[in-house]
């Protein structure tokens, strides 16, 4: 067990459990990409990614099925190194040091069958080295607090499939990382789920604001999360659009979407993801 | 209800088959043998309650090689799947030496045990380990190879260090896997114990039935078989209560 990420009260984890209020937005938070490429062997799949993401914005990625946008997310968050150019998380540019800046949250939920719901959820500040009962602890005002009260101890497979998600969400959110990155989170869901977890994850970044990169291929979804969009061509991927999102985490949904400006956005975003499709 | 009674329904059938067919003597004109060359279920019972001393006495010594085969094939076999799982190029380089050590007829090694090192329970407990490493061993890599390389990417972005996601992660998420090498290990050591002491062995039950069979001791003989098969069926049904106390998210 490593002893040197104990927690101490300066330490990432336990400001994101005591905090309450949002933090003091960072500069050193922000998400930059530079001349980024990737390919696996002979494929290339990511070619000249720019891409800013100023701290506290939700920025996101839209394209087509086999885009590389989920390799992009895993390159920003540290799990692999691209081939060319540089990526830089809160002033991080290695591999290692953005892994302790950004938090990934896989597509699938992936919570543990042997550990409840509690225990998934804690799972980041186990391993930062608290104990099991102060990491339940810790964890247990966060379910409270995004409607989760009441399922600490549920099995993984007694929770519906919208709540999983917020489980999954809530144990990517307690590793107190300052950016997030989200591989279309809500993608399993059915479409009224999908629209609760939409507005439960604006409350939740509204109340607890990181750096978040959301990779989705829901238009609809990525324009009403994000602050702005990038949209991604067929491979290699390259950005080929990129739109300003007119209500990010609207507290009523609903009511966004079918605002004129939003369906502008949207058909934008539509055919930029149809003309990168050739 | 039904699933306990339909098999003790045959088994009584079965049971009374045989009694009728052995106190007639049925059996035994139709082999034209001796009477008591083909006991009776009711006979076997008497031998097994007047023998109870004796039978209890080699039943200890024949448990006591079969759990330490085990745990000797448990310790080596989780040991190597995870240095296996760990180091790829020790997986690449043993894997087809633990495949290979398998077709080696253990008829053909216990006797040179035997003669190396005596007729100790060490030989014993080396048969019953060789018989049950295989199965442990196999399981136990696939179990750990079966992990999601999608949580591991979870768990490393979550601050996990290699032993923290082998503990959270890959080793409960091989458990059922080695419970079924676990299993398939503890049906096929008490063969692997009787034959170990048909080589050379001075007590246990495979030494009894050899030696009862030697003497026309048959209805002993039975009895002692009955002992055996008691046993293995024990420790068949303590692992799966073992495993539904430890897997309990199945």
């Amino acid at each position: 067990m490593r002893q040197d990420t104990r927690m101490k009260p300066e330490s990432p984890g336990s400001q994101t459990v005591a905090a309450a209020a949002p933090a003091p937005v960072a500069a050193a938070d922000a998400i930059s990409l530079r001349g980024v490429g990737h390919s696996y062997g002979e494929l290339q799949t990511l070619a000249g990614i720019e891409l800013e993401a100023p701290a506290h914005e939700v920025l996101g990625l839209v394209g087509p099925s086999g885009c590389g946008k989920s390799t992009l997310l895993e390159l920003i968050c540290g799990l692999q190194d691209p081939g060319a150019g540089t990526i830089s998380v809160g002033g991080a540019t290695s591999a290692e040091a953005r892994l302790a800046r950004c938090a990934f949250m896989p597509q699938r939920d992936l919570l543990l069958p042997w550990y409840s719901a509690i225990d998934n959820a804690a799972l980041a500040l186990r391993n930062q080295g608290l104990g099991r009962r102060e990491a339940r602890g810790a964890a247990a005002g966060l379910f409270e607090r995004f409607g989760l009260a009441g399922f600490e101890a549920a099995r993984p497979d007694e929770l519906s499939g919208g709540m999983r998600q917020r489980v999954a969400f809530l144990r990517t959110l307690i590793a107190g990382k300052p950016a997030l990155a989200l591989d279309e989170p809500f993608a399993a869901l059915d479409a009224i789920t999908r629209a609760e977890m939409q507005e439960w994850l604006a409350a939740a970044l509204r109340t607890d604001p990181r750096t978040v990169v959301l990779v989705t291929h829901d238009v609809e979804e990525a324009l009403y999360l994000c602050d702005r969009v990038a949209v991604l061509s067929a491979r290699p991927g390259r950005i080929v659009a990129e739109l300003t999102a007119p209500h990010p985490r609207a507290a009523d949904r609903d009511a966004a979407v079918t605002e004129a400006d939003f369906v502008s956005a949207r058909e934008g975003a539509m055919r930029a993801l149809r003309e990168g499709s050739r | 209800m039904r699933r306990w009674l339909l098999p003790l329904g045959l088994i009584a059938l079965l049971l009374g088959a045989w009694q009728l067919a052995a106190s007639t003597g049925a059996i035994a004109n139709a082999l034209s043998l001796e009477d008591f060359l083909v006991p009776s279920p009711a006979e076997i019972a008497s031998s097994l309650w007047e023998n109870r001393g004796l039978l209890a006495e080699n039943a200890w010594v024949t448990l006591k090689e079969i759990l330490l085969g085990i745990l000797c094939a448990l310790a080596v076999g989780v040991g190597m799947a995870v240095l296996m799982h760990r180091w790829r190029l020790l997986r690449d380089a043993a894997y087809p030496l633990i495949v290979a050590s398998q077709t080696i007829p253990v008829v053909v090694i216990a006797p040179i045990l035997v003669v190396w090192f005596g007729y100790g329970i060490g030989p014993k407990i080396f048969v019953v380990a060789l018989f049950c490493f295989f199965p442990i061993t196999v399981n136990a890599l696939d179990g750990l190879r079966s992990v999601d390389p999608e949580a591991v990417k979870m768990m490393r972005s979550l601050d996990a260090s290699r032993w923290q996601r082998f503990r959270r992660v890959e080793a409960p998420a091989a458990l059922p896997s080695l419970f079924t090498g676990v299993k398939i290990a503890v049906v096929f050591s008490p063969i692997a114990a009787v034959f170990a002491e048909w080589v050379g062995a001075d007590s246990g039950l495979g030494r009894l039935i050899q030696s009862d069979l030697a003497n026309y001791q048959v209805a002993r003989q039975f009895a002692a078989v009955v002992v055996l098969s008691g046993m293995a069926l024990v420790l068949i049904g303590l692992t799966a209560l073992a495993e539904r106390r430890v897997v309990t998210w199945r």
